[in-house]
């Protein structure tokens, strides 16, 4: 007998060297993002749904508050940032509901890989298939509001850092709730005490380079929020998805 | 008296948030307390009902 | 120490020893909040800058300071529930967080009227107002989510992960909104003098802790409701039901 196998003893089988292990975690986590992305891109007529949402609400803030152009400027920065906020956190919602109607949550919860680089594989195809549209079409929905020229790259960053952790602690939010039926009203309870200092430092950047500050601070607070929430928020999120499966 | 009321001039804002305070306070109080006596009421009733059924004949 | 924590543990036990300390704990409220309430709407002296509307403040800051604590009791206990399964310690979250609640609404609407004279509106986009709406919200995202999933299980275990998903936050929420405040706002409002007075310190003291020990004595009267609901069926409860 090679011990070069896993050998089932009585004791149970023996464990995999590390190494092994590891590379299993890996292969598992490209897997289900593969996995993810070409579900997603089946769907197609449904990947433009949250750049489509954004575009809207940018349109609704003019047609709101009047095309003086000066208060345009002035709630550009802000209101660029909410769209993407509400983009972002209406689609969130798919994340686990297809999954969990048929069954393959299940599946996923019972495989033997560590359950949080799983969510975190879910986790990063949704954002690669909503959040970075949006940060794509951001730009020129600045346009539209009349952000100044110097704001568009903080735009970008701040988006860029901001928006993996509206997906990752949104993940969280969608975990607790996606065995309610109607858990739409009630995720959005959750998320927004969550979401302010994200949108706060995130907008507020916009907001600096806009009025010609320096913006590295705010950066590097999304920076923090974001090692964080990669760090930590699988595993809340992981550990929300077995309460929900129970 | 009137001086301690009248608050110079801000009595309205002082009383009005005192007056809520103990509203929201007083409140408190009684839901629990309420229960307990709808709760205690409930479950005798319901012992008393299944005691009535063990002792019947049928 | 053992046995101490394994009695409270026990519904029958809490049920019990929470008899006994009600009558002392309510005394205590009782009277810390009298010796409180006459210390600062009567013994002390006016506030330099705000006259006599600064006395909101013996309700608003232990109001401000309860509702902080009572989220941070509320996720421990969460916390306790789901590492080590000890029901008890979810009945103290649960019963919590509405008391929680209210203590946020509270410090919100006397934060509010506080205003009014102050800063001219009755609301103003404080950092701490704005914070403790977003409490506020915590809380109600607390209770929504036990309220929506059946199981009581089930319920339990998720909303313990909001709280304490929650409770990381919260120091970052602070700090968000602090910045973002002294950004727009300009200077920083302080409700009161810097040096706050004995006379009128005192007094504040006195109303802190009389509503640190009202919440232990709501929260366990909201624990001995829920106590009895839970262990309906069980032989002492139907001994106490049938006695009394």
């Amino acid at each position: 007998m090679s011990s070069q196998d896993a050998p089932v003893t009585a004791a149970g089988p023996r464990r995999r060297r590390p190494a092994a292990a590891r590379s299993d975690a890996l292969r598992a986590f490209a897997g289900l993002l593969r996995r993810d992305l070409v579900l997603a891109f089946r769907r197609r007529s449904e990947l433009a749904n949250p750049v489509l949402f954004f575009v809207m609400v940018e349109t609704l803030f003019p047609l709101a508050l009047g095309a003086d152009n000066d208060l345009l400027r002035a709630v550009a920065p802000g209101a660029v940032w909410v769209g993407a906020l509400l983009a972002s956190m209406l689609s969130l919602e798919g994340i686990f509901r297809s999954d969990f109607d048929d069954g393959s949550l299940e599946q996923i919860a019972l495989s033997p890989h560590p359950m949080p680089i799983l969510v975190g594989a879910k986790v990063l195809a949704h954002w690669l298939v909503t959040g970075l549209p949006l940060i794509l079409v951001a730009p020129l929905l600045g346009l539209l509001l009349n952000l100044p020229q110097s704001a568009f790259a903080a735009l970008v960053l701040s988006l860029l850092l901001g928006t993996p952790v509206l997906s990752l602690v949104g993940a969280i939010g969608v975990a607790l709730t996606v065995g309610l039926r109607h858990g739409g009203m009630l995720l959005s309870l959750l998320l927004l005490p969550l979401y302010v200092p994200v949108l706060i430092f995130g907008a507020g950047s916009v907001e600096s380079a806009a009025q010609g500050l320096p913006v590295v601070a705010q950066l590097y607070f999304l920076g923090a929020l974001c090692t964080g929430a990669v760090v930590l928020a699988p595993f809340a999120a992981a550990a929300a998805l077995r309460i929900s499966l129970e | 008296m009137a001086k301690f009321f009248y608050m110079g001039g801000y009595g309205f804002y002082v009383w009005t948030a005192y007056g809520i305070a103990f509203i929201v306070l007083l409140i408190n109080v009684l839901i629990p307390l309420w229960r307990r006596r709808s709760l205690m009421r409930d479950l005798a009733r319901r012992q008393r009902r299944e005691r009535g059924g063990n002792d019947s004949t049928t | 120490m053992h046995r101490f924590i394994s009695q409270w543990a026990s519904p029958r036990h809490f049920y019990r020893l929470s008899g006994k300390l009600l009558p002392w704990l309510s005394a205590l409220t009782i009277i810390c909040m009298l010796v409180g309430l006459v210390g600062g709407l009567y013994f002390a002296p006016p506030d330099y800058q705000q006259g006599n509307v600064f006395r909101i403040i013996y309700i608003h800051v232990p109001s401000a300071l309860l509702s902080m604590m009572v989220y941070v009791v509320m996720a421990g206990a969460a916390a306790v529930n789901l590492i080590w399964k000890i029901k008890m310690a979810d009945v103290v979250a649960r019963c919590s967080a509405p008391l929680g609640a209210a203590f946020t609404f509270l410090a919100l609407v006397t934060g509010s009227i506080w205003g009014k004279p102050t800063w001219g509106t009755y609301w103003v986009w404080d950092a701490r107002l704005t914070s403790e709406l977003i409490l506020l919200f915590l809380y109600l995202g607390y209770m929504g989510l036990r309220a929506a999933i059946e199981t009581p299980e089930t319920a339990a275990r998720a909303s313990g992960i909001l709280a304490l998903v929650g409770v990381v936050n919260i120091p970052i929420i602070h700090y968000s909104v602090d910045w973002w405040n002294t950004l727009h706002q300009g200077t920083t409002i302080s409700f009161t003098t810097d040096n706050i007075s004995t006379s009128m310190l005192v007094p504040l003291l006195f109303m802190i802790v009389a509503f640190m020990s009202y919440y232990a004595v709501v929260l366990m009267l909201r624990m001995r409701c829920e106590i009895l609901d839970r262990e309906r069926k069980s032989r002492w409860v139907v001994q106490m039901v049938e006695g009394g």
